[in-house]
């Protein structure tokens, strides 16, 4: 697994892809968070965690909702295209060691966006010492997990496709889907409307945003990226079984 | 070493491989010919692996390619066709990745690159992108992956597709060098190529054997008569009489100075031979022309079966097409 891990990571930062993605993400950010703040100031705000932190956070993980497809839409796709996936089956690796190598590559290029946008809690430091760390913590953890599900998602789609834009166009598709499930709340009835927001990966995320967590949403956004993982390595499975690349 | 039994394999409605059943043994270089879309590569990525057969059995160095893949995985090296590549790594970075993959032990990985390096002379490009190379040196990074690790058994599949005259000089000497050392398996529908390089050749042709066996021994199962080419110093006429009526000799026919003589087998060079040093002449030369490899795959192939239609593409020859008459693949050394 350290084996396909390494080459995603080689092959991420050898190619403009992750770095632009990163670039862009701190750059849109920084603005976010320079607005969020300039609001909080301009009302006159006190309580860091309401006024500034969750919105923020909500902010992060869109443009992560706009950004993090561009990292998995070529994680199998152009495998496929070049040929090189049934290269990589004839080697003695197991089908999750490639899955989950491809996958924690990604995840570990996301890791690397949050961890540039610390410098803005730490920003605020000199103004707000002692800084409450525990909703900013929370509020991390949420969008890292939002967003390995978020991953999960486009690793299962780059896998059933060998181009890299339709695995991405599916994914935003499919991510939209989660968003906007319970937009409608008034079509649909209540027991219904319970099912579409126990499934709806952005109303488990403002509980983080406001600096809270709850082991249920943990759970639940771990199992979904899990379920996504499972089902990339049917599709593999289940094509190599018949013998389409 | 590979032990391929009654192997078929569907894709859907599709029978691409049919109860194919051939071995090559232990340190063996054996051919795999057959024309565009006989099936070739469906059989060696059954081998490698990387789907399993719908029925039949493969084995790998003793294991099963399905119930003991990891095993069987470890043991060989597999060379898919047209060499897919990754453009963005360097050509040293893709084959650390590879020792990796193979599992190959921390402290073996470094020298085990050097080494595929050196084998396929690309110590030169080795911090150049894969993308960036000719198709010539990808082609041999292709190779250097094979063969990283030393497997016991090596998977060509079409390693010389696309390459110029010299390059596939190269590759074809490079594989010549592997004989003994490795078992290889090696398709191309190029037949000078599998001449040059194997001891033996599986033909196949929509998704059966059509013949295996030895290059000479396959030309003289289907072809029967070999030619022989004899010169003395005594009048052609008179070295007709002397050799029309031996037995096993077919017809014999003067061309200028030479003697041609149309035998059933190539033992019978040794009676003609004598035929001519009994009467006290001097053999001035003596070379046996066995039918080319090319004539043998076209009469198993092709007019050889009776009532098949033909593909569009019996074989390919590509750019040899032009060249001189398979210089190789005569059996003019004899």
């Amino acid at each position: 697994m350290t084996a396909v891990l390494r080459k995603e990571l080689a092959s991420y930062f050898s190619s403009p892809l992750a770095w632009v993605v990163m670039a862009l993400f701190l750059a849109l950010s920084g603005f976010y968070f320079y607005t969020n703040l300039s609001f909080f100031l301009l009302n006159g705000g006190f309580d860091l965690v309401r006024g500034l932190w969750q919105y923020q956070f909500v902010d992060l993980l869109q443009r992560g909702f706009f950004l993090l497809p561009l990292l998995t839409m070529r994680l199998f796709a152009e495998e496929r295209r070049h040929g090189t996936l049934e290269l990589l089956w004839t080697y003695p690796l197991r089908d999750f060691e490639i899955v989950l190598g491809k996958y924690l590559a990604a995840l570990v290029v996301f890791l690397l966006m949050l961890l540039g946008t610390a410098i803005h809690p730490l920003l605020l430091l000199p103004a707000h010492a002692p800084l409450a760390w525990g909703p900013i913590l929370a509020g991390y953890l949420g969008l890292f997990l939002v967003g390995a599900a978020f991953l999960a998602c486009g690793t299962l789609v780059s896998a059933l496709t060998d181009s890299q834009v339709l695995a991405a166009a599916a994914t935003y598709t499919l991510l939209l889907l989660f968003w906007a499930l319970t937009w409608n709340e008034f079509a649909v009835g209540a027991p219904v409307l319970w099912v579409l927001s126990g499934l709806s990966l952005f109303d488990r995320f403002y509980t983080f945003a406001r600096g809270g967590v709850d082991t249920r949403d943990v759970s639940f956004l771990l199992l979904f990226s899990a379920t996504f993982l499972a089902w990339t390595l049917l599709v593999l499975g289940a094509r190599r079984w018949r013998g389409v690349r | 070493m590979i032990e391929v039994s009654h192997l078929t394999r569907s894709f859907g409605e599709l029978k691409a491989v049919d109860d194919v059943s051939f071995s090559v043994a232990a340190g063996e270089c054996v051919g795999f010919l057959g024309p565009n879309g006989a099936g070739k590569t469906t059989t060696m990525r059954t081998i490698a692996g990387i789907f399993p057969p719908t029925s039949g059995t493969v084995k790998v160095a003793g294991h099963d390619v399905v119930r003991e893949s990891d095993a069987a995985r470890r043991r060989l090296g597999y060379f898919p066709e047209h060499a897919p590549f990754y453009p963005e790594l360097a050509v040293e970075e893709y084959l650390a990745f590879v020792a990796r993959a193979k599992r190959l032990p921390r402290a073996a990985r470094a020298d085990a690159v050097r080494r595929a390096l050196a084998a396929c002379d690309l110590g030169g490009v080795r911090r150049r992108l894969v993308g960036a190379l000719s198709k010539g040196f990808r082609q041999r990074v292709g190779l250097a992956q094979a063969l990283l690790g030393d497997p016991e058994v090596l998977v060509l599949d079409e390693p010389t597709s696309g390459l110029d005259p010299a390059q596939k000089r190269e590759i074809t000497d490079l594989v010549r060098s592997l004989r003994g050392r490795c078992t290889v398996l090696f398709s191309s529908h190029i037949l000078p190529e599998v001449a040059q390089v194997a001891q033996r050749v599986v033909i196949i042709d929509r998704g059966r054997v059509v013949a295996e066996d030895s290059a000479a021994a396959l030309a003289h199962r289907v072809g029967g008569a070999a030619l022989l080419r004899v010169r003395a110093d005594a009048p052609v006429g008179a070295l007709r009489s002397a050799v029309a009526d031996l037995p096993g000799v077919e017809a014999a026919t003067a061309e200028g100075d030479v003697l041609l003589v149309e035998v059933a087998g190539d033992e019978v060079r040794a009676v003609v031979s004598r035929a001519i040093t009994a009467r006290g002449w001097t053999i001035l030369e003596l070379a046996g022309e066995a039918p080319s490899l090319e004539e043998v795959f076209l009469r198993l192939v092709g007019s050889g079966v009776p009532g098949a239609p033909r593909h569009g593409k019996v074989a390919d020859v590509g750019p040899d097409r032009g060249r001189a008459p398979f210089a190789g693949a005569r059996g003019g050394g004899r």
